[in-house]
């Protein structure tokens, strides 16, 4: 059992600085890569998926090593994987571990899916309500218009 | 409101409403009163809107204000490229309000964030008309002598139709019931029912016409384009579903008024014109008195008496 908790631990904290992205939906791992453009990145990066989680059945983790994500990074990861975990370590230790939560209001990183939308016309800053986290649901503040967790691209 | 843009009917509360409507109540009965004498009223229609224009100049000129504008983008420096936010900041500097319509949805939202003056929506694109929602409201009370507790109908393309969506909002205030009455293709979207439901009123959906009427205290009624259809047979099946026709008037209640947005093309037949019970040639004339509150209060101007 000891052992089993050491390997544990070893395996969040396996890199010196960074941030581990842990508790992804297994299906939304590549999704996540994508939205935080990690391909593009000179860092080191480790991911796994389909790994056992009691939680989810499978799930997925990213180590991004010398990478601290900003506050509309993190928006995005809520919103692709609502279930994942951000873990800040510096110096192999955690000093940060907390679950990714959708914030109410989304600025910038999302696109409005009506193509007669302003935001879509003119080189305006996207802004949503989100009117259901459960099932993502974000109310356009210029053209009240709802887009759905499926439709959501990403600027 | 003062000073404040009007952008969507969702900006404003029943109150607001209140205030409107018993001001637009009072140029209705004094219809000319040049309180704007000093101000300037910029229309800017980036799409032509013949009707809407007319019923604001009209107020407008009414209220003894100067009007300036253009009423179709391709006559104006938008044909050049000129970005919408640079339209509104060279408008502000010549007028004190900005009504303005646009083909697109959000662009009187943006506008108003950018603009040093209020800016009154005249329609973007399919979202919101708000005046018009408030013409609507003032058609009904008047004729109805009441906005509380009504049945209220909503026949054809409740999909696309800007007008019944802002309305529909706009009567979850008053513990409305509502029949809504349209083909399949074009029902009520769930982001404006989500307004019926927080509110817990009833409502009731149909794809026959006939057997609401004599339930209703309004029934507004709306145009069915064959551009919304992707398959031409459909909109041939459901097309002729929807046209109120006078003798289905006969079985409805006395205080009963057809209300419609106009422009009417076959929805209404002419016979209906001169029942007692239609109302949308009123309707529109309501419009220019609303238009005078909004107008008036969106400036701080008040009458006397």
């Amino acid at each position: 059992m000891a052992q089993q908790d050491k390997r544990k631990e070893l395996k969040v904290s396996a890199i010196e600085n960074g941030t581990v992205i842990d508790h992804i939906t297994a299906q939304s791992v590549f999704q996540v890569i994508n939205i935080l453009n990690l391909d593009n990145i000179p860092n080191q990066i480790m991911v796994g998926t389909n790994l056992e989680s009691k939680k989810l059945g499978k799930k997925g983790v990213i180590k991004v090593s010398n990478k601290y994500f900003e506050s509309e990074e993190i928006n995005k990861i809520a919103l692709v994987a609502p279930t994942a975990t951000l873990i800040v370590i510096k110096d192999y230790t955690v000093v940060y571990k907390a679950k990714v939560e959708i914030p109410d209001h989304i600025n910038k990183i999302a696109k409005c899916i009506n193509p007669n939308c302003i935001t879509n016309n003119e080189r305006i800053t996207t802004k949503f309500t989100v009117i259901d986290k459960e099932d993502l649901r974000l109310l356009c503040h210029y053209c009240e218009k709802v887009t759905k967790k499926e439709n959501i691209k990403f600027l | 409101m003062k000073n404040k843009s009007l952008v969507s009917i969702n900006d404003i509360n029943k109150k607001d409403f209140e205030t409107i409507l018993n001001l637009a109540e009072k140029f209705e009965a004094n219809p000319t009163s040049k309180i704007l004498e000093n101000n300037v009223v910029a229309t800017l229609f980036f799409e032509p809107s013949t009707r809407t224009r007319l019923s604001f100049e009209s107020a407008a000129s009414r209220l003894g204000a100067k009007i300036i504008g253009f009423t179709d983008a391709a006559t104006s420096s938008v044909k050049k490229g000129e970005t919408l936010k640079d339209t509104i900041l060279t408008v502000s500097n010549y007028s004190d309000i900005i009504v303005m319509r646009h083909p697109k949805e959000g662009s009187a939202r943006y506008a108003s964030e950018v603009s040093p003056v209020p800016i009154l929506n005249a329609g973007d694109g399919a979202n919101q008309h708000p005046t018009q929602c408030l013409l609507d409201l003032y058609s009904i009370r008047k004729t109805q002598k009441k906005l509380d507790n009504l049945e209220v109908a909503f026949v054809g393309d409740l999909k696309y139709g800007r007008t019944v969506h802002s309305l529909v909002t706009a009567l979850t205030n008053y513990n409305t019931t509502f029949h809504l009455v349209s083909p399949e293709e074009l029902k009520l979207p769930s982001s404006v029912k989500r307004h019926i439901k927080e509110k817990n009123l009833v409502y009731h959906q149909y794809t026959e016409l006939d057997e609401v009427i004599p339930k209703v205290d309004i029934l507004y009624m709306t145009r069915i384009q064959q551009e919304r259809f992707a398959d031409p047979l459909e909109y041939e099946r459901v097309k002729n579903a929807y046209i109120l026709r006078n003798e289905m008037l006969e079985d409805s209640k006395k205080n009963l008024r057809v209300l419609h947005p106009l422009p009417r093309v076959n929805e209404i037949t002419e016979d209906v014109d001169n029942n007692p019970k239609a109302y949308y040639f009123q309707q529109a004339q309501n419009g220019v008195y609303v238009r005078q509150a909004l107008l008036a209060t969106i400036l701080g101007k008040n009458i006397k008496n």
